[in-house]
This record gives C-alpha cells, sequence and structure tokens, in this order.
C-alpha cells in the first residue's frame, strides 16, 4: 500500500523569504497527523503545497502519484481543505456552499445530481449541520460555519482531509466539537487527516502523531510524550513551559509559566 | 434543503422571456406618435410600418441586447473581482472605446463606412473606431493586472479604475481643445444613447453579446466557487486563472462592442446583478441568464420613458436608468438586506 503523502526534500520561499528548508515527511493511508509550531513555521505553507495551491521546489506525491501530475479536479477529489477562516462575498445559503464541494464531480455544465445532493446531506449529517442547510453561510455563527465548512470538505468524498487550525476562532466547546468530529472522522471512515494546529493540549490529547516545525524544518516527529516536551518546546518557541503527563493515558500537557 | 434545481430554472428563465417579449412589443408600439400594429403588419409601407420597423424595433432590440448584456458583465465582473461594487464601466475597456470613438470624431468626423460594399449603404465609423480603442486598451488593462504571470483581481480593479480616470482627462482635454458645436456632439455622444437606424448595427450587437453571454454563462458552476476567493476555488478544483481570463476576454469584448455603439449607459451593470442575486439567489447559472433578462427589460422600459417624458425630446436613457432603478434598488436592499453579506 502506497503512503497517502511523501514529501522528500521539500524547499519553499516567499521571494526572499525561506519558509520550508527541506522537509522530509511520510503519511500513511489513515493516520491522523497534527502539524505544530509557531507562527510563521510553515504550516499553512505547507498545506497549501499540499493542496497545491503553491507549489515548492522538492518530490511531493500524493497517493504515490508526483501532485503535478493531477489535474485540478483530480487533485480536489483527492484532498479536501477546511480553511481557517472563508471569504464569503455574496449571499449563499449553507446547502450552496455545501454542494460546491462537489463541482469536481459533476460535469461544469450541469446541475447537481442526486449522487452529489446525496454526498452533501451525508456530509451535513455527520456535521450536525443539515439543520442550518437554507441559512445564509453568513447569518451563521463561527461555530455554525466551521462545522459547514467541514461538510463542504467532506461532501468532496476525499480520502485526504486538510485542515489549517480548524478551531483557530471558536470557544472551548466548539474547539472541542471539531476535535471529536476529526477524530471520529479518522476512527470510522479511515480518512487520513492532516491538520495544523495551535492548542498544543488539544493536540496532544486527541493526535497520536505530531510533527513540530521549527526554523522551516522538522524538528521533532512522533508520539506526543516524544515531541511535547520541555526542552524541544523552548527550543522552537522560546518559552519556557512545564509539562506533567496527568491522568492514566499519560498525554503530556503543558503549562504555560506567567 | 432548497438547493437550483431543472424546474427552478426552467421557471425563472421562461417567465422571464416572456416579460421579455411583451416589453419588446409594448415599447415598440409606443412613443410620442402612436402607431396600429395592425395597419403596420398590413401594409409594409404605411407610415406605420415605416415608424415600427426602421425607427422602433431596432432601438429596442438594441435595448434590449445592451441591457442584457451589461447585466450580465456586471455579473461575472462582481463575482470574479469579488466586489459588489464592480461594474463593466470599471474594466478600462469603457475608457478606452470612449477615447476612440471621440479621436474619431475629432480627426475624421466624416468618414463612413459602406455596409456590404455599399449596397446596405453607410455607416458612421465612430463604431468602430471605438471598438478599436477597446480592443487596444482591453490588451493594455491585460498587461498591467498580471501578477507573477496571471491575471490578478485587485490589479485588474486599480488598473481599470486608474486606467479610466487617465482616459477621462485626456477626454476632458480634447473637449475643451475643440470648438463648442463638437464639444456638444461629443458630450452627448458620451452620455449614451440608444438611437440607430441601422439593422446592421443591431446585428453586430447581437453577435457579440449573444457569443459573450454564453461564453460566460458555461463559466457559470466555476464563478460560483471564485466567489470564495482565488484559493478555495482552487482547492474545490477549478483553474482559476483560466476561468478569470476567459472571463475578461469575453466580457471585454462584449463591453467594448457595447460601448463603442450606445456609448457609457450606467446603472445597469451595476444594479441589475444585485436586484436579481436577490430574487434567483446567487447561483451563477441561475443568475447570469436571469440578470441578462432582466437587464434587456429593464433597459427597454428606461429607454421608452426617455424617449416620451419630454417627447419630442429625447433624455439621455442613463438619467432615467438612474432615476428609477435607484430608488427601487434601495427599497429592495431594505426590504431584502439580511441578505447581503456584510
Amino acid at each position: 500500500m502506497s503512503a497517502a503523502i511523501e514529501i522528500e526534500n521539500l524547499f519553499f520561499a516567499y521571494g526572499a523569504r525561506r519558509v520550508l528548508e527541506g522537509v522530509s515527511l511520510a503519511i500513511a493511508k489513515g493516520e491522523m497527523v497534527g502539524v505544530l509550531g509557531p507562527n510563521g513555521s510553515g504550516k499553512t505553507t505547507l498545506l497549501k503545497i499540499l493542496s497545491g495551491v503553491l507549489a515548492g521546489v522538492g518530490e511531493v506525491k500524493l497517493d504515490g502519484q508526483p501532485i503535478r501530475s493531477y489535474a485540478r479536479r483530480e487533485l480536489a477529489r483527492l484532498a479536501a481543505v477546511v480553511p481557517q477562516e472563508s471569504e464569503i462575498h455574496f449571499p449563499f445559503t449553507a446547502a450552496e456552499i455545501v454542494l460546491m464541494a462537489r463541482a469536481s464531480h459533476h460535469g461544469r455544465l450541469e446541475l447537481e445530481g442526486a449522487a452529489d445532493l446525496d454526498a452533501a446531506r451525508r456530509a451535513m449529517a455527520a456535521t450536525e449541520t443539515a439543520s442550518l442547510a437554507d441559512r445564509y453561510l453568513h447569518e451563521l455563527s463561527g461555530g455554525e460555519k466551521q462545522r459547514v465548512m467541514i461538510a463542504r470538505a467532506l461532501a468532496q468524498e476525499a480520502a485526504i482531509l486538510l485542515l489549517d487550525e480548524p478551531a483557530a476562532f471558536l470557544d472551548l466547546k466548539h474547539q472541542k466539537g471539531v476535535f471529536d468530529l476529526m477524530r471520529r472522522l479518522n476512527g470510522e471512515r479511515g480518512l487520513t487527516i492532516v491538520a495544523a494546529l495551535h492548542d498544543l493540549n488539544l493536540a496532544a490529547l486527541y493526535f497520536p502523531r505530531l510533527v513540530l516545525l521549527g526554523a522551516g524544518k522538522i524538528f521533532r516527529d512522533g508520539p506526543p510524550e516524544d515531541v511535547l516536551t520541555e526542552a524541544n518546546i523552548r527550543a522552537v518557541y522560546g518559552v519556557e513551559v512545564r509539562v506533567e503527563r496527568p491522568g492514566p493515558e499519560r498525554r503530556p500537557h503543558v503549562f504555560v509559566r506567567a | 434543503m432548497k438547493v437550483l434545481d431543472h424546474r427552478k430554472m426552467l421557471a425563472v428563465n421562461v417567465a422571464l422571456l416572456v416579460l421579455l417579449l411583451l416589453t419588446v412589443l409594448a415599447c415598440s408600439l409606443l412613443g410620442p406618435v402612436g402607431i396600429d400594429l395592425k395597419r403596420a403588419l398590413g401594409d409594409l409601407f404605411s407610415p406605420d410600418a415605416e415608424i415600427l420597423f426602421r425607427a422602433r424595433l431596432p432601438r429596442v432590440l438594441l435595448g434590449a441586447a445592451i441591457g442584457g448584456g451589461m447585466a450580465a458583465c456586471g455579473v461575472v465582473l462582481q463575482a470574479m473581482l469579488r466586489n459588489p461594487l464592480a461594474c463593466p464601466q470599471m474594466l478600462g475597456v469603457s475608457g478606452g472605446a470612449s477615447l476612440g470613438g471621440i479621436l474619431g470624431m475629432i480627426f475624421f468626423p466624416n468618414w463612413l463606412l459602406p455596409v456590404a460594399g455599399g449596397l446596405l449603404g453607410e455607416i458612421s465609423w465612430v463604431p468602430l473606431a471605438a471598438f478599436l480603442g477597446a480592443l487596444s486598451s482591453m490588451a493594455l488593462v491585460y498587461r498591467f493586472s498580471l501578477f507573477h504571470g496571471r491575471l490578478h483581481a485587485y490589479h485588474l480593479l486599480l488598473t481599470g479604475v486608474i486606467f479610466n480616470s487617465f482616459v477621462a482627462a485626456l477626454i476632458m482635454f480634447l473637449n475643451s481643445i475643440v470648438d463648442f458645436y463638437q464639444a456638444q456632439g461629443l458630450l452627448f455622444w458620451l452620455m449614451g444613447s440608444l438611437s440607430t437606424r441601422a439593422y446592421t448595427t443591431v446585428a453586430f450587437i447581437f453577435a457579440y453579446v449573444a457569443a459573450g453571454f454564453l461564453w460566460l454563462w458555461s463559466q457559470g458552476l466555476r464563478l460560483n466557487l471564485i466567489t470564495l476567493g482565488g484559493e478555495a476555488a482552487l482547492q474545490l478544483g477549478v483553474e482559476v486563472a483560466s476561468v478569470e481570463r476567459q472571463v475578461f476576454v469575453a466580457s471585454s469584448l462584449m463591453i467594448g462592442a457595447m460601448v463603442s455603439v450606445s456609448g457609457m449607459i450606467g446603472f445597469v451593470g451595476l444594479m441589475i446583478p444585485h436586484v436579481m442575486r436577490l430574487i434567483v439567489g446567487s447561483d451563477h447559472r441561475l443568475l447570469l441568464p436571469a440578470s441578462f433578462l432582466a437587464g434587456a427589460i429593464f433597459l427597454c422600459w428606461a429607454d421608452t420613458l426617455a424617449r416620451v417624458l419630454l417627447a419630442p425630446a429625447e433624455l439621455p436613457v442613463g438619467i432615467v436608468t438612474a432615476f428609477f432603478g435607484g430608488p427601487f434598488f434601495l427599497f429592495l436592499l431594505y426590504r431584502e438586506g439580511r441578505k447581503m453579506p456584510v
């Protein structure tokens, strides 16, 4: 079985500002990986390269094939993205937004067919957004909106789900909701999940594998207890913390010293 | 879950199409001189037929094509630039067309072009000069809107606006160095008018508007995705650069052709897309044809009012579109405003 994502010696720069300097990473199908790192460490850039929005130097393979070899439509059926924030300039309902995910499945001169409506319904049921279907996206709360965005990504029916800080603007309850949903999608449907994350403790709690980016390189890659250590966090974030491992699961928990 | 289906597509488009046909008929019959439809159709050499087929019908058809074309261009430009204030005037093409037309009027005012080798008479060459101006400005704006090798929405918006202001300065300059009578003529042409005598002109506009509209309509689904932003559209499988290029070229050609013939008729391209979005929704597969038909209906009526309000004098049609369209739009915005994303 080929890996879902293979990255070898990837470099990327925005003009003169180098962001990724030789990143290599392999993610197997069905894995759930959290990408951590300070602002500007390249988390978002990495996800954008994986979704084909940016192109770096180096080999990037999705599902065994170089990412360049895919047409946009094929790529959209392979990997779906949940953005950090979404632009909305015109009145679209939540259902219309979710159905846009189907553009890569049906012909572009067609309206959505039964299969597309079905996929949208299932995606909205899984994210508990069915009751929001006919509401305008711009009328929804941050948490509702983000669930609709996840529904859209699910309706794409891609095996790889890329999320860029999916809980960044959410309150505690909705943060937990999004993390629970990611775990469920990974466990029940076997989706490969790669998420850029800010909250170290939620990452440690939910993600079996963490990748810590620092200065354009992978600083540490492994289970939470190996990655989230006091020394690693000091080195990458430049912050003094205390890490404890409470409870029976002994997942690391990071305390910031004020 | 309410979504766009074939029934809604058909119902809206057929209803608007019927309204448009009735509008064309009614507007052809209305005017300062009353005409009798029976007599006009019974005797093709009667004065009634002469007025109907020579004066009114070509003008009404032209109004329908230009109203529809402006509205359709407004829809796609607002989507592509992700800016609700975008309108056909913004693209720079309109400025280029105006400048071309004015240069033609000043330097070769008496040139006439033979149609079909002179068999169908001669037409003024001003529209052709304007169209040449439109094409060259289109090339120029395109070139300056490239950013990292691809068309960039903000660059396009700014280039268009700045190009138009620059051209406006040139036009004002030209206007102030020609004599009084010529200046009057230029001003009148710039205000825009649908008066025409030639079916060749109408056919020219129909060809551009119909082809351009179908081209734009074929991008309807992808335009929906593009309103979400370039990155989101890419991630959903849209070749964004290709769509933007196609939309720019198709709408520029349409706008260039329309402005060359009728001058810049404002407001239709800005207002109709918003009105129709509030009524039929934002899905471009329906929004585009619905706006086209509504724009056609609206401009036919506006031009009819322009002809009859102060008959036998004529008002510039742009005055009518803004005078009646503005308040209606504000009313609709007040009632349906919650549908607008802030």
